[in-house]
Parts: C-alpha cells; sequence; structure tokens
C-alpha cells in the first residue's frame, strides 16, 4: 500500500513538500550543530530527488491532479490541485532550494554561526514548503496562509543576522510591503468569494464577470503579486531584502520567491475566458518600463547584492513584458504573439531562477572571502578564486542575455515577438524591441562592472589580495546552475519541452511549439559553431604564445612608473558616465570635502546612489499616515491581558453581527 | 556554393584592404603619400610573427578576449549578406543573433580591457559600453524598419527586398534610416568624429585604449577584428543604400567590392574633413541617430 502510492508522482511531490519543510527540524534541537545541517541538507536533497523527476513526469504527462485535505476551517474544502501551471513553478522551487541548502554548508557553517544557523536552516526550508504550498493551494484561505507562512519565513531569513541596524530596516521594509500586498491579496479573494460563490479557485476560462468586477480582480492581483515579483513601482522592499540577507537566501528570495508573484499574476489570468486588451497593454508597458527603470538604477550601485537585486527586478519586468504581450496576443486573436510572449516569459522564468541565483552564489563567495559587498573595495579576485571567477562569468553572460548562453534563447523569443508584431497594421508593440535592446545595452554596462570590477585587475584593498576559494560545497551548486545555464542556451528544446504543457493549460487552442517560427537546433549549431570557434582561436593564439619570445611586465601606465591598485578605475567610476547620462532616473549623493589653499590637506570624496522611490515617495508619505494615526498607538501599550480582552471583544462583536 | 566560397574569401581577406583605403584617403587629404594600400595586411603579417608582452595583473580572461571577440565577428560575419547575395547562415530572426554577437564581443572586449587594472583601459572600457548601448537600440529601430518593409525577419530576405522601386516608395524613410546607421557605423567601430583609431594617448578615446596591453598575435586578431567589424556593419550598410543588381552573380560582386571601397573613401573623406568631438557630444550625436532610425519606422508605418 505504501509502496504503491510512492509510485504516485505526484504523491512523491506532495511528500517531497512536507519533507523540505521539516528538514530544519531536527537541527532546532539537536545540541551538535553541524548535525543537523547536515541532516537539513541530506533532507532538501533527497526532497529535490524525490520531486522533480515526479514533476517532470507529470509536466509532460499534463493533465492535473486534485487532492482534498481534511481541514475543519470555515472556509469550503481544502483542495491542492497540481496541473502544468503548478508543477512548472514547483521546479525552480525544488532546484534552487537543495543547491541553496548545500551551498550554505560552506557559507553558513554551523560551527562558526552557531546562534543563528539553526533558524536559518529551519527557516529556509519553511521557506521552500510554504512556496511549493503557494503554488498548489487552490483554496482562498489556504493560499493566504502559505502566503504568509512564506512572507515570515522570508523575513525570519532576511534578518538572519539581526545584530546589524540596517538588516533589522531592511526587515521592517519587506514586512509592510509585504502585507500591504497581502492587504491586496485578500480584496482579491474576497472578490473571488462574492463573484464564484466560493474560496475556492475557479478553472481555467470559468469566470465570467462583468468588466467592473474583472477590473477589481485584475487590479488587486496585479498590487498583491506585482509588490511579491518587485515590478516597480512596487519593488521598494526588494533591493535592500536582497543585499542584506545572507547570499544563500538571496538566492531563493531573488530566483524562486519573486516568481510565486509571476504564478499570481498567471493564475489570476487564468481565470478569466476573455482579457481585455489593455491588461496586456499595460504589463507589456509596465514590465518593460519596470525592466529599463530596473537596470539604470542597478547601474550606478555600488554594491554588489544590490546591484543583482536591481537586476531582479530588470529580469521580472522583462517577464512581465512577455506576459503582456501573450495576453495582447490573446485579445487580439494572434496565437503566434501569444505562444512567442507567454513561452519566452515562462522560459525567462526558468533561466532566471538559474543564473541569479549563481549570481548570488557567486557574490557570497566573494563576501565570504573578502567580507565585504563593495564592489569598489574588491579586483584581481580571479588570481585567487579561478572557479568562482569562473562561473560566474557564465552567470554574467547568461543574465546580459548573451549567446551561447540560456538568456539569449528566452530574450530571443521576446524579441521574435516584437519584431512580428512590426509587420501588423498598428505596430506600437514593435517598439518594445529598441527598449529591449536598450536594457540589454546597459544590463551589459551593469555585469561588465559586476565581473569586471569585482574578478579582475588588482586587488583594491588588502582584504581582497588575501582572499581563498570557496570549498567544494559552495562551488558544487553554483557549478550546476553555469551547467544548466549553458544547457539551457545550447538546448533550448528541452527547457521548451516544459513550457509547452503550461501554455497549452492557458491556451487551449495555442498554436505550441508550431508557433515558434525558428527551429531550436539553430540554437545548438550556432552556439556550438561559437563555441568551437572560440576554443580553436584561443588554442590557436595560445599557440603562437607558447612559439615566440614572451615576456611579462606590468601594466603599461602610458609612461607613469609607479602606478598604484588605487588608480584602478572603480565601479562607482565605471557606472558614471552613464549615471550622467541618466541623471534624472538615477539620484546620486556625492559629498565632496574642499580643496582648498596652496597645500590642501586629504580630502574624501564619497558617492552613494538613492532609493529614489523609497526615500522620496513612500517615506514621506508613510510619516503623514503615522501622524494621522498617532491616537491609535494608545491601543499599543505591550499589556498582554488587554490584547486578549480585545480579540475576545471582537470576536464577540462580529457573532453580534452575523447572528 | 560558389556564392559561400565568395563569401569566405572576401570577408576572411579583404577587411583590411578598407582600413588601407581610408589610410591612403586620409594621406591624399593632407597632402602625403600616405602608406601603400596593403600596409596593413604587412602590420597583421608582423603583428602575428611577433613576441608577446603579457602584463602581469592579468589572468585567462585577458588572453580570452581578443579569441572570443574574434569569433563572435567571425560568426556575425556568416550572418549578413553581402552584395545581392544571399549569407550561408540564415534563419528566422539572425539579425537578433547579428546584433548580440557584437554585443558579445564587446563583453569580452570590455572585461579583457579591466583585467589590465590600467585607469585608463578601464576608462576606454567604460565608454564603450555606454555608448555602444546608446547605439543598440538605433540598429534596432533600423531593423525593425526593415521587417515592416520587407515582411521577414531574417537579414537576407530583409536585405535583398530593397530593391529599386522599394526606395522609390520609401526613399524619405530609407535615407533617414542610412542616416543614422552611417553614425551608427562610424561610432561602432571608434571612428572620426567619436574616436581616433590612430591615437590612444588622450583622453578622449575608447577603442585603441581598451587595447594597450595587448601585443603580437593578441593585438593583431584585434586589429583584424576591428577591420572585420567594419567590413560587416558597412556591408549592412552598403546593402540598403545601393539596390540594384545586375542579374550577373560574379558582376554582382564586383560591385559588392566596389562599393565597400567607395563607402572606405566615404569614411576616409568624413575623417579628413571632420574633427573629433568633445566627449559630452558623442552621446547627443548617438541619440540623434536613434532619433533619426525612429522617424524611418514612423514615416513607413504613417
Amino acid at each position: 500500500m505504501f509502496f504503491e502510492m510512492l509510485r504516485e508522482p505526484s504523491i512523491l511531490v506532495l511528500a517531497a513538500i512536507i519533507l523540505a519543510g521539516f528538514s530544519g527540524v531536527p537541527g532546532l534541537f539537536l545540541r551538535h550543530g553541524a548535525l543537523g545541517q547536515r541532516l537539513a541538507t541530506s533532507g532538501a536533497l533527497l526532497a529535490s530527488l524525490l520531486a522533480l523527476p515526479a514533476l517532470v513526469r507529470l509536466l509532460l504527462a499534463g493533465g492535473e491532479e486534485r487532492y482534498q485535505l481534511a481541514w475543519n476551517l470555515p472556509f469550503g474544502a481544502c483542495e491542492v490541485a497540481l496541473d502544468p501551471l503548478s508543477l512548472f513553478f514547483l521546479i525552480p522551487i525544488f532546484l534552487i532550494f537543495p543547491a541553496g541548502s548545500l551551498y550554505a554548508c560552506g557559507y553558513w557553517p554551523a560551527a562558526d554561526r552557531r546562534a543563528s544557523e539553526p533558524c536559518v536552516t529551519f527557516f529556509y526550508g519553511l521557506l521552500c514548503a510554504a512556496m511549493a504550498l503557494v503554488v498548489v493551494a487552490r483554496n482562498g484561505a489556504l493560499f493566504m496562509i502559505a502566503w504568509e507562512m512564506m512572507a515570515l519565513s522570508g523575513y525570519f531569513l532576511l534578518v538572519a543576522e539581526h545584530e546589524d541596524a540596517e538588516v533589522r530596516k531592511a526587515g521592517t521594509v519587506y514586512l509592510i510591503a509585504s502585507h500591504v500586498g497581502a492587504a491586496a491579496l485578500l480584496v482579491l479573494f474576497s472578490q473571488l468569494r462574492v463573484a464564484t460563490g466560493s474560496f475556492l479557485f475557479p478553472g481555467t476560462g470559468a469566470l465570467q464577470l462583468e468588466a467592473a468586477s474583472a477590473t477589481l480582480i485584475f487590479i488587486a492581483a496585479l498590487v498583491g503579486f506585482g509588490s511579491k515579483a518587485g515590478i516597480m513601482p512596487l519593488h521598494i522592499w526588494l533591493p535592500s531584502a536582497h543585499a542584506n540577507a545572507p547570499s544563500h537566501v538571496s538566492a531563493l528570495l531573488s530566483g524562486v520567491m519573486l516568481k510565486i508573484g509571476i504564478y499570481g499574476i498567471l493564475r489570476t489570468v487564468s481565470f478569466f475566458p476573455e482579457r481585455p486588451l489593455w491588461w496586456g497593454g499595460l504589463l507589456a508597458a509596465g514590465g518593460l518600463l519596470s525592466a529599463l527603470m530596473g537596470i539604470c538604477i542597478a547601474s550606478a550601485q555600488k554594491d554588489i547584492k544590490r546591484l543583482l537585486a536591481y537586476s531582479s527586478i530588470e529580469n521580472l519586468g522583462i517577464i512581465t513584458a512577455g506576459i503582456g504581450m501573450a495576453l495582447i496576443g490573446t485579445s487580439s486573436a494572434n496565437p503566434r504573439l501569444f505562444y512567442l510572449g507567454l513561452a519566452g516569459a515562462l522560459f525567462h522564468v526558468l533561466n532566471h531562477s538559474l543564473f541569479k541565483p549563481l549570481l548570488f552564489f557567486g557574490a557570497g563567495s566573494v563576501m565570504h572571502a573578502t567580507g565585504s559587498r563593495e564592489l569598489d573595495k574588491m579586483g584581481g579576485l580571479a588570481a585567487r578564486m579561478p572557479w568562482s571567477a569562473a562561473l560566474s562569468l557564465c552567470g554574467a553572460i547568461a543574465i546580459c542575455g548573451l549567446p551561447p548562453f540560456n538568456g539569449f534563447a528566452s530574450e530571443f523569443l521576446l524579441y521574435l515577438g516584437f519584431f512580428g508584431e512590426a509587420r501588423a497594421p498598428e505596430p506600437y508593440l514593435a517598439l518594445g524591441a529598441p527598449v529591449l535592446a536598450l536594457t540589454g545595452g546597459v544590463a551589459l554596462i551593469c555585469f561588465v562592472k559586476l565581473f569586471g570590477i569585482t574578478f579582475l585587475g588588482a586587488p583594491r584593498t588588502a582584504r581582497a589580495a588575501q582572499v581563498h576559494e570557496a570549498p567544494a560545497t559552495m562551488l558544487a551548486p553554483m557549478a550546476l546552475l553555469a551547467g544548466l545555464s549553458l544547457a539551457g542556451g545550447l538546448f533550448p528544446q528541452l527547457f521548451l519541452a516544459l513550457v509547452d504543457p503550461v501554455i497549452s493549460v492557458l491556451a487551449p487552442l495555442s498554436p505550441g511549439r508550431s508557433g515558434l517560427p525558428v527551429r531550436p537546433v539553430w540554437f545548438t549549431l550556432a552556439g556550438g559553431f561559437l563555441l568551437a570557434l572560440a576554443a580553436a582561436l584561443f588554442w590557436f593564439l595560445r599557440r603562437r604564445q607558447s612559439l615566440l619570445p614572451a615576456a611579462t611586465a606590468s601594466t603599461w601606465g602610458c609612461g607613469y612608473l609607479r602606478p598604484t591598485p588605487r588608480m584602478q578605475y572603480t565601479g562607482s567610476s565605471f557606472g558614471e558616465l552613464f549615471g550622467s547620462l541618466a541623471a534624472p532616473l538615477i539620484r546620486t549623493r556625492t559629498a565632496m570635502g574642499s580643496v582648498a589653499g596652496l597645500t590642501p590637506g586629504p580630502a574624501r570624496l564619497s558617492y552613494a546612489p538613492e532609493e529614489t522611490v523609497l526615500h522620496r515617495v513612500i517615506q514621506p508619505v508613510f510619516g503623514l499616515v503615522g501622524i494621522a494615526f498617532s491616537f491609535l498607538r494608545r491601543l499599543q501599550h505591550g499589556e498582554v491581558q488587554i490584547y486578549i480582552l480585545y480579540i475576545f471583544v471582537t470576536l464577540f462583536l462580529l457573532m453580534l453581527w452575523v447572528h | 556554393m560558389i556564392d559561400t566560397l565568395f563569401h569566405m574569401a572576401l570577408v576572411l581577406a579583404m577587411p583590411p584592404l578598407l582600413l588601407g583605403v581610408i589610410g591612403k584617403t586620409k594621406a591624399a587629404f593632407a597632402g602625403r603619400t600616405g602608406a601603400p594600400f596593403l600596409q596593413p595586411y604587412y602590420d597583421l603579417g608582423r603583428l602575428f610573427r611577433k613576441g608577446v608582452v603579457i602584463s602581469d595583473t592579468t589572468s585567462w580572461i585577458f588572453r580570452a578576449g581578443p579569441a572570443v571577440t574574434l569569433a563572435a565577428t567571425l560568426f556575425a560575419a556568416l550572418l549578413v549578406p553581402l552584395g545581392k547575395h544571399p549569407a550561408p547562415i540564415s534563419f528566422e530572426g539572425d539579425m537578433i543573433l547579428f546584433a548580440y554577437l557584437f554585443a558579445l564581443g564587446r563583453f569580452f572586449t570590455t572585461i579583457a580591457a579591466l583585467d589590465t587594472g590600467s585607469a585608463f583601459e578601464g576608462m576606454g572600457a567604460a565608454r564603450e559600453v555606454t555608448f555602444s548601448c546608446l547605439a543598440e537600440p538605433a540598429l534596432f529601430f533600423a531593423l525593425i524598419t526593415l521587417t515592416r518593409l520587407s515582411g521577414s525577419m531574417s537579414l537576407t530576405p530583409m536585405l535583398q527586398h530593397l530593391t529599386f522601386p522599394v526606395w522609390v516608395g520609401a526613399g524619405a524613410s530609407l535615407l533617414l534610416m542610412l542616416a543614422g546607421l552611417f553614425v551608427v557605423l562610424l561610432a561602432e567601430n571608434c571612428r572620426i568624429p567619436f574616436d581616433d583609431p590612430n591615437t590612444h594617448l588622450e583622453l578622449t578615446m575608447i577603442h585603441e585604449v581598451m587595447v594597450l596591453d595587448h601585443s603580437g598575435p593578441y593585438l593583431g586578431c584585434i586589429l583584424y577584428g576591428a577591420a572585420l567589424k567594419l567590413y560587416i556593419l558597412g556591408a549592412l550598410f552598403m546593402n540598403i543604400a545601393v539596390p540594384f543588381s545586375s542579374g550577373n552573380s560574379f558582376l554582382d560582386w564586383g560591385i559588392f567590392a566596389c562599393s565597400m571601397l567607395a563607402l572606405a573613401l566615404a569614411i576616409g573623406t568624413v575623417e579628413s574633413v571632420m574633427a573629433r568631438l568633445r566627449l559630452t557630444r558623442v552621446p547627443q550625436l548617438l541619440v540623434a541617430a536613434l532619433i533619426l532610425t525612429a522617424f524611418s519606422l514612423v514615416l513607413v508605418v504613417r
């Protein structure tokens, strides 16, 4: 009986979710921290070994499995279901969770982090399980419970280093933003309840509503899920949260949790049989704008993880733009556009959940070695950390969307969608192509800066000169992700095979892979040819070099004889030129001491990018709200018995109201 | 088949000649005799026989930079049609790969420059990435216009569609596009008025300064790659500018080769009669090119 159940792939997936959720529990009770961490990591690996093959099998088979959980809460049947859309979003969860757990063994080892490690490990597993539960839930109440579990475990992971005031502040901003988003979701689910009479999710295309109520649901979903996905201007929590969390947590937050927002948008949109044109237009325009703004601000950052966080805003913007393109495709009866948009978006979801964690892991290795997040204090790390450097390089090429890595393949699909629209009578959507090209150009600035300033050149500080290579537990997950990124670029058909069932669920009449105007084998040929040509030229140059007289010398300083590493271009100076062009978008604070007199003393110049939306808009508004509602503070006095009284009185009043 | 061989042969052999023609033109304007037309070939031959000096700050990235950049440029050369002959490799969406191969080359050129740890090369790298991120959208606007005109999403049919009747119908738009693309051509290849390929010891330098530390065969690769890039973007430009075909394949190859030499002459003339722009003016000119190409799209849509 038990073994027969285990043969059922959907049961395996649910078992893996439970296993992931409890993976960190033994560590809470074990004295010996390292054992708990090892148990948790084995649990994570086992969970993903159980889940991933089952997920792929179920996804390729199509269809849907539904289960009812027994609960006695008054919210209707508690249903979980595994349909292709859910299965697809479970894949990144079960890919990044074990990778991050393994990485944590080297990055956040129990031996060094006695106090925080059991907690971090426990919430890491819980976050994974909560995200998986969000994705499989089919009941609004269960969804919200899982959503809150996800938000709160994210919070506790994020404040792992809560001794630091900056971390606590980032945590607070995250918590508030997350709950503003949750409030919008409550509106969404109560509207759904009003419309359908139950908390159960409607099936695909089963929700017929008049325009006003559909609009309300769509806007609520956009605010609630958009703030989780970090779409501008709802992104305010994202940069500081990702920068201040431990790197393996940032990888999970950025690589996976942001995608849960995308899942929510897709799920909500799937309820409606008809999607007005402006929904798609809004998503496409908002996504492209968010992508462009995000990457422009990223180019000004000097904190390695903040840069990566802003680049997540860019990538999520690209994904949103793809969804917008797909919606425009359905509402204008253009199945080809629908396919390219949605396939591009979903493919990019997978891709971003490979290369962004890879880059966060790389950043973590750098921080582990140098103890700093500031780009301008690094340099020359490639000499002592060759593996981390090479793997981070793969991530940087992939995220810039350059061939032969996977970022190119997914952006290629979106470009095809934009270019195809150039032939339409009203080619507005074609304007997306230059915007995407500009975004790609700025992404190149960001990642040349990130990689070049961190790993290349000469060490800028003494600490950077004495770094050590990351241990194998940290390199192995990075190598896996880099390998998958390359595989996605060379064999996009593998990833598209996972995307296709999702598309056929969201639009049963879509043309499927036949809507793809280019045969995927071209990617294999082009990428293989490029790699072979580059390798041949590299080998040829090496050979010439070995045959000819060769010498080493110091870098040519244009005649200056005593250059120091401090004379190198820093990250700030590298981004300054573009920053000056995009000055209205990127606000920076430059403080400079005056240089005066015949023999001026030492002067300092400091440079810091600003969080414009947070500091200039949100915080003043919240300040005013705080003043307006200060009288409510009297209710908060810290006496627990009175709080219990509040609860009792509220329940009593509610009962009176109901009867 | 014979066309493919011609394509390969031209792509491999002809690019340095353009540099020779440009040099000769500039010399003629300055009243000098100038170096022979084949001087760039001699330079390349010399560089591939010379020894190498490598900075002790650098890693393998520094040596991979020229190889990857040249590989990407060579690949791009196979995607663009020369004259009225189809490109050896052509598929739906190849123009996107074309644009991104240059981006890949740029990525590796700039990280190889940063690898030396020199302030000058860092400066050049920052300028290169910044200016080309402005040039890229202009190229894409031009490609969209071409897609709309031809209804096709591949470089070969897109460019072969431009016959004389098409020019008569959409002449204004194509002229604007050519103007924009000429600016992009000059900027991407670091010619005057954006950059002076002959100097690298001034503060307005871009491309030449990024390769200060490369020597011997590595520098040869870079020089050849730069000539090839000029050749490819020039071929793209000339495909739009020269709309007629004689019908005879061999005659067409001749027309194409002559048109490329004419382009080199034009670039040499521009370099002789213009001064280099101040660095702060460079983005303005690039944005102007972007607007020109955007206008060409607007004129086609109407």
